[in-house]
């Protein structure tokens, strides 16, 4: 038998029938639903007397659009509350499993589904959110999808897909102390550019990645998206295993034991052959700061923002020139120089427990600087936020000057309440800084959670090594 | 979806070409969370006289009485006559959701714009295409009868009128059958159900921590 890739290994267990051109009825195990992208796919059902196919594949919670403030006085725009109030309706009407907005499960759904074994290796995984290539790191196949294929998976439990190409990213040897799976990842996109993963499913290999902590893991597959890329994956290993066990939805038992002999199949098999492979040097990767309006304008904290003049290709150049403008940055200006209005903590790719201790041990018996008018921690789930409230780590961010705020997907996008001035400049543990990302005229830099607190205390970028 | 096999029915004449899809629905009801909802605002800017929002009842609005859809002439059609490029300007496919949500049930048109006319097929409604100077002889039959009502026979491929014409039409196989069958990709999937189910069982047995 030829050898296979860990994709082509999830593909081909997952194909109901090949279409013979190229694309194949692909079977669904998991649908993630939130209030944005599924209200239009309900009602398509409805329009069309359809049921769902099978209700226990759905998992549903509310996170766009949902307040971080006091939630018993409900949400006050009403077009927010539409939205989630459409979700709960939906998900009551067809007997949906779902978080409501008051339930201590509720979080981001990138959150919770891993959090509740909702998400487990093997998977197909889909929902209505390209950040759904975060459940790859379970070594499941997971990708974002539009509002007609969240219809289609919702009555068919299948889509009809098109193979992508195998594409491998090796991080070779141990990485520096202080470094985290942010930096790593941030690294890898400024290596490869935000197209370099196109019509590709990455597959994030090699030392780096193998010592990295599921939560680790699942922020570098997070941002597969930004590096192009609908789908990352990571090969299950023991600390996979280990991970999923004893979760609200992962198998006990008997099942169990059938699971985890599958599960350990799950890594691309010795001689597979990759499409494109691309190498970084672990030792070589510096704390990240993106400069500019997209996650590939990126640079170590120790560097300098770029000058257009030194660029000879001039799209690049220009494109350099108009980033520049947005952000209120100079050319050849230190990244430790820029000062900064706010701080966001959370979102799918950092606000999870482990994030939440990193920048609380940064925060510890220190205050936020002056100049930094507002700092916010958004932990990713009820149950993330119950759990650092348990280790006290509450208290750190709110000594520090933090606010302390309840799950969701917050300043990320600010869909709700949570956003950015315009000119403003925030340090933001997110994954996009688009033009306009954070609230309309405000400046993204993207780092990890201790370099958000960090820049926090000194209200500028710093190295954490040198702290 | 509703099968389309032949459907007679009372006809709309709408005598204008370039019919965009803004006008068709209007961009403040695309903040709707609904598929359904948006016959009463279907050419909102031509059928009533004061603006709509979503959040306004259209049965307190001022109908333009001028609008052929206001007139008792033309109440209950479930036919659309337009002229030239039916259909273009933005790719919102609510504006097939919001002439189905009508009641219509098919336009016929010299010509339609490529994204309305591909949307059409995923809702059931039938884009038809007659040559310009057969839809011109509909328009001009449809001012001088008092009900002017037509059969499209989809499997026959014509549309007659009740003065006696008749116009044979082309269509895709492939778009014929999915309409007449009442398929849409949803529908197209189906078909293979028994696959669906075939690899289920198989995956409960080799995998049954997947089902609840
Ligand atoms: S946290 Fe941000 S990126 Fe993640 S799902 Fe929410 S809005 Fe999208």
């Amino acid at each position: 038998m030829a050898a296979k890739t860990l994709y082509d290994k999830l593909w081909d267990a997952h194909v109901v029938n090949d279409n013979g051109d190229g694309s194949a009825l692909i079977y669904i195990d998991r649908q993630l639903l939130h209030e944005v992208t599924s209200p239009q796919a309900f009602d398509g059902l409805r329009l069309a007397k359809r049921q769902p196919w099978r209700l226990d594949a759905n998992l549903a919670v509310a996170d766009h659009n949902v307040p971080t403030t006091d939630r018993s006085v409900g949400i006050e725009d009403p077009i927010s509350r539409a939205q989630v109030d459409a979700l709960d309706a939906n998900c009551d009407e067809y007997g949906i499993t779902e978080f409501k907005m008051n339930d201590a499960r509720q979080g981001i759904v990138h959150v919770i589904g891993p959090e509740q074994g909702a998400t487990l290796p093997g998977m197909t995984v889909v929902c209505g959110d390209s950040h759904t290539s975060t459940h790859g790191a379970f070594g499941a196949l997971a990708f974002g999808i539009g509002t007609s294929e969240v219809e289609h998976a919702l009555a068919t439990q299948t889509l009809v897909l098109k193979k992508s190409k195998n594409m491998r990213v090796t991080v070779r040897g141990k990485v520096a102390p202080g470094i985290t799976a942010k930096d790593i990842v941030l690294a890898i996109i400024g290596r490869i550019g935000t197209a370099g993963g196109n019509g590709h499913t990455i597959e994030f290999a090699g030392e780096a990645i193998a010592d990295l902590s599921m939560e680790g893991r699942m922020t570098v597959c997070n941002m597969a998206i930004e590096a192009g890329a609908r789908a990352g994956l990571v090969a299950v290993d023991a600390t996979t295993i280990a991970y999923v066990q004893n979760r609200p939805f992962s198998p006990k038992g008997e099942s169990l034991a059938k699971a985890i002999a599958w599960w350990n199949t799950l890594h691309s098999d010795e001689a597979a052959v990759f499409d494109r492979e691309v190498e970084l040097d672990a030792a070589s990767i510096q704390p990240q700061v993106t400069w500019g309006t997209s996650p590939e304008m990126v640079l170590p904290v120790d560097g300098r923002v770029p000058n257009p003049a030194r660029e000879a290709d001039p799209v690049r150049r220009n494109s350099i020139e108009r980033a520049l403008q947005y952000m209120g940055v100079t050319a050849d200006q230190p990244i430790t120089e820029i000062a900064i209005d706010k701080v966001f903590i959370g979102s799918c790719t950092n606000s999870r427990i482990e994030d939440l201790r990193a920048a609380a041990s940064v925060l510890r018996g220190k205050r936020i600087a002056g100049n930094v008018k507002l700092a916010l921690a958004v932990p990713g789930s009820g149950l993330v936020k119950r759990q650092a409230e348990s280790e006290g780590l509450d208290q750190v961010f709110i000594d520090a000057g933090f606010e302390w705020r309840e799950p969701g997907c917050s300043m990320c996008l600010g869909m709700n309440a949570d956003q950015l001035q315009p000119g403003e400049r925030c340090a933001s543990t997110s994954n996009r800084n688009f033009e306009g990302r954070q609230g309309a005229g405000g400046r993204t830099h993207l780092v990890s959670p201790a370099m958000a607190a960090a820049a926090a205390v000194a209200g500028r970028f710093v190295d954490i090594r040198s702290l | 979806m509703q099968p389309f096999t032949i459907v007679t029915g009372r006809v709309a004449p709408l005598d204008r070409a370039n019919v965009d899809t803004d006008a068709i629905i209007p961009k403040q009801y695309l903040k709707s969370i609904k598929k359904t909802g948006f016959g009463p605002f279907l050419f909102d800017d031509w059928r009533y006289l004061d603006k709509g929002d979503l959040d306004i009842d259209p049965a307190t609005r001022r109908k333009n009485p001028e609008f052929v859809l206001n007139g008792p002439k033309h109440a209950g059609s479930t036919i659309l006559i337009a002229r030239e490029n039916f259909g273009c300007g933005s790719s919102r496919e609510h504006a097939v959701w919001a002439l189905s949500d009508y009641g219509f049930r098919a336009v016929i048109a010299p010509g339609f714009a490529d994204i309305f006319f591909n949307n059409s097929f995923k809702n059931g409604f039938f884009p038809l295409a007659l040559r310009a100077d057969e839809v011109d002889a509909l328009f001009k039959e449809s001012a001088t009868s008092a009900d002017f009502q037509l059969t499209i026979d989809l499997p026959a491929q014509t549309v007659s009128t009740p003065a006696g014409l008749k116009f044979a039409f082309e269509i895709d196989p492939f778009r014929k059958d999915c309409l007449i069958r009442g398929l849409d990709e949803i529908g197209l999937t189906l078909q293979h159900a028994d696959a669906i189910r075939a690899y289920e069982s198989r995956r409960r047995d080799t995998a049954p921590w997947l089902f609840a």
